[in-house]
């Protein structure tokens, strides 16, 4: 599986090509056809919508277009280009990669989303290159609701070399969390991963239990946690916005982590989430193993989600 | 955050004539803001083009019915053309699970990772046991995620079904045979196998997939989907359908507040029904399809059966009969509060039915700033029962040092219980107001017409 190593751009960027194969095929077909008129940016506009981005983003991009372009004949590459930077342009601000503070012992990651977004694999895949960069890693299995997700998160322990913090189904996840800190703290930890179970942000009471989590940190101390991950899949479509923002809400999100850009998903929300509330995009999924999480650039991804080379 | 679609089509027919046919004009402007609304609801795009068309080739010449503008007429040509591709006023047989075939009959979950494909297992066996009285046999083969297989044996325990037992570093397709064995020689009426999470364009994993079917024969194969599923949802549901085929769709997460375009989407490129909704955590949570309260909420036009049906299930029948009684005498008390505050709970608090109101989007934004949540309901179910019985009959007799007292007991403020108080005020005052209206009166002016000045805020 690792024979492909190294090339992370590559890899990263054969995950999102399939995404923007359509993309940029859709782009292609409009402007071999016509010049840059009101129908062609009308057509642009909702093929930058089909990627998932969020209409206000598309008409914001495509304005910009109408503003310089108007009327010209203009080449699909050039199209890509402009729109590629436009793009990265927003995202720029908000691509800052994980850094773990070395001075924190240890250093306590909060991992939050809904369900199914892929919380348990990203914290797998953290400690695994937390563990390969040879940290004291310990995991705290928070997720105690679904069947058999302690087991779970136990299995990657051990695969990863970490230390699980683990009570039964069904054990306050606040109370455990707070366990988890005072071990790892005693240990000299340098990183405290905790799961949570995944909810829905419009259920008022789940998120008040996560919040709980957040407050019985605190009161440990202030700081803590020192990171809050809000876990987003990228097959997601508009109602990311509504996770961001309840989440950012609820339990202060520092940062956030896109999965499964290995698919057809495009993964385009993440613009209008930059534009929207700022949040840092830490690093994106774009496959099964460790080293397919990977750091977030601004410019990798816009590029490759308009099919351009490097 | 999204505006209804009657609300936007409004705005553009304000600015057009009122009356007589709907000319290619008045379509055509409608049309990019039927396209707007699908788009912000996560209807794909090719999709949304074909739909447009249909809505676009049916509305042009309509006559506008007298009483209603066009904006309305539009949008019941859309939310019924929706209904209809979305499968309403299919036979139900369509969306029943298919169990004609020589037992065990072989129902296979598919989708993509972290779609809700073994909940929804679990959740479909308890239904196959309990009303269709099947004897079911659960199967995971999930080799891929750690312990999805113990997962699955786990919520077998809880529907009270069996799974077949775990043999550690076995394949999927030597579970399938070993499952379909056991099926056969157990008198099993239906096998589910729960395969694992997989994307579309993995081929090493769909060709597994494609395997197991080979062997297995599901007469139903379930693709299981997210609700909030963006642009998406139309290449996983080809590609699946393409290489494995779809018999049915399972929706999952349909409890969240996406407006769940995908549900269209999916629908369109399949050609296959949506047999079941998951509509909560809870094992019991699954439901069948309604294609009217989805074609609703991707229009933004709130859930109301559902919310009828879920009043209809948890108010108490004659409890809200003696409270009608006392509205009309005009001895509205702080124990029928308590009681009222006690019903909305159970149906699932605020968060539970303003997803399902209409045209709450406008209020939306007071409501949050009033700040009413489930907390709130809570704590003022705690200043309820902090008070006497003669005070919760006679609210008169509350002055300050009995609300002081109420705030410690309850763990709130005095403020806090004033704002109650104020609440119970005006509702009393409303429910007044409401009997000199009448029922009639009440039917016109709605639920704005009862909303207190308390929740104002």
């Amino acid at each position: 599986m690792s024979e492909e190593r190294g090339g992370w751009l590559s890899r990263l960027k054969s995950g999102l090509s399939r995404s923007s194969q359509r993309l940029t095929e859709g782009i292609s077909s409009i402007f071999t056809r016509r010049k840059l008129d009101d129908e062609t940016l009308g057509e642009l506009e909702e093929l930058l919508i089909a990627a998932d981005m969020s209409i206000g983003i598309a008409e914001e991009v495509t304005g910009k277009l109408r503003r310089t372009r108007f009327n010209q004949e203009v080449a699909p590459e050039e199209i890509r280009q402009a729109l590629a930077e436009e793009v990265a342009r927003l995202l720029e601000p908000v691509a800052k990669p994980l850094v773990l503070n070395p001075a924190l012992k240890p250093h306590v990651i909060l991992v939050v989303g809904v369900n199914g977004s892929g919380k348990t694999t990203t914290i797998a895949k953290l400690a695994r290159q937390y563990r390969d960069a040879g940290k004291t890693v310990f995991l705290a299995a928070g997720d105690t609701f679904r069947a058999a997700a302690v087991e779970q998160l136990k299995i990657w322990g051990e695969r990863t070399g970490s230390t699980v913090i683990a009570r039964g189904q069904g054990a306050d996840a606040a109370g455990l969390a707070f366990d988890a800190y005072q071990e790892a703290k005693a240990a000299g930890a340098d990183v405290l991963l905790i799961d949570t179970a995944g909810r829905l942000q419009n259920k008022t009471d789940l998120m008040a239990e996560l919040q709980k989590i957040v407050r019985v940190l605190k009161k440990v101390e202030a700081a803590l946690p020192h990171t809050v991950l809000l876990v987003l899949d990228a097959t997601t479509g508009q109602n990311a916005h509504s996770q961001a923002e309840i989440f950012r809400q609820i339990v202060g999100v520092t940062g956030i982590v896109m999965t499964k850009l290995d698919g057809t998903a495009r993964g385009g929300v993440l613009v209008s989430l930059a534009e929207k509330y700022g949040i840092p995009i830490h690093a994106v999924g774009v496959g099964e193993t460790a080293e397919d999480l990977r750091p977030f650039s601004a410019d990798a991804f816009a590029r490759s989600l308009m099919g351009l080379e490097k | 955050m999204f505006d209804s679609l009657s609300n936007r089509l409004s705005d553009v027919f304000d600015r057009l004539r009122r009356h007589g046919a709907l000319s290619e004009t008045d379509v055509a402007t409608a049309l990019r803001e039927i396209r707007i609304a699908l788009l912000e609801a996560d209807v794909a795009l090719p999709v949304v083009k074909d739909f447009v068309n249909a809505v676009k080739e049916k509305a042009v010449g309509q006559d506008v019915v007298r009483s209603v503008s066009p904006a309305q007429m539009v949008v019941k040509i859309v939310h019924d053309h929706l209904v209809e591709t979305l499968g309403g006023g299919a036979d139900a047989a369509s969306s029943a699970l298919n169990l004609n075939a020589v037992p065990p009959v072989v129902i296979m979950m598919i989708g993509l990772q972290g779609s809700g494909k073994t909940t929804s297992a679990a959740k479909i066996a308890r239904h196959l046991r309990l009303r269709e009285r099947k004897k079911v046999l659960l199967v995971s083969l999930d080799v891929q995620r750690p312990a999805a297989q113990e997962q699955l044996a786990v919520l077998a325990k809880q529907v009270e079904v069996e799974s077949l037992p775990i043999v550690a570093g076995e394949r999927p397709i030597a579970i399938t045979k070993r499952a379909l064995d056991v099926g056969r020689r157990e008198g099993y009426d239906v096998v589910i196998l729960d395969t694992a999470g997989r994307l579309h364009i993995d081929e090493a994993l769909m060709s597994e997939v494609a395997a197991v079917r080979d062997v297995a024969q599901p007469t139903e194969s379930l693709l299981v989907a997210d609700a909030m599923t963006g642009q998406d949802a139309v290449n996983v549901a080809k590609a699946f359908n393409d290489r494995i085929g779809v018999t049915g769709i399972v929706l999952t997460r349909v409890d969240g507040d996406a407006r769940g375009g995908a549900a269209l989407s999916m629908r369109a490129v399949t050609q296959k029904p949506i047999k079941f909704m998951g509509v909560g955590e809870k094992i019991d949570a699954l439901e069948p399809f309604h294609a009217d309260r989805i074609a609703g909420r991707i229009l933004g036009m709130g859930d109301v059966v559902s919310l009828v049906e879920k009043a209809a299930e948890t108010v108490d029948r004659e409890e809200a009969e003696k409270l009608a009684l006392k509205l009309q005498k005009g001895g509205f008390d702080l124990d029928d509060l308590a009681s009222q505050l006690k019903q909305l709970r159970k149906m699932g608090g605020m968060s539970g039915m303003m997803g399902m109101l209409p045209g709450i989007a406008k209020i939306k934004k007071q409501i949050e700033g009033a700040n009413i949540n489930d907390g709130m309901i809570k704590r003022q179910e705690a200043i309820l029962s902090s008070m006497t019985k003669q005070e919760r009959k006679n609210p008169k007799l509350l002055n300050a040092s009995r609300r002081v007292r109420i705030a410690s007991g309850s763990g709130t403020s005095v403020p806090e219980i004033n704002r109650l108080l104020k609440q119970y005020q005006d509702m009393a005052h409303m429910m007044k107001k409401a009997n000199k209206l009448g029922k009639k009166g009440l039917m016109r002016h709605g639920l704005a017409g009862l909303m207190p000045g308390g929740f104002r805020g």
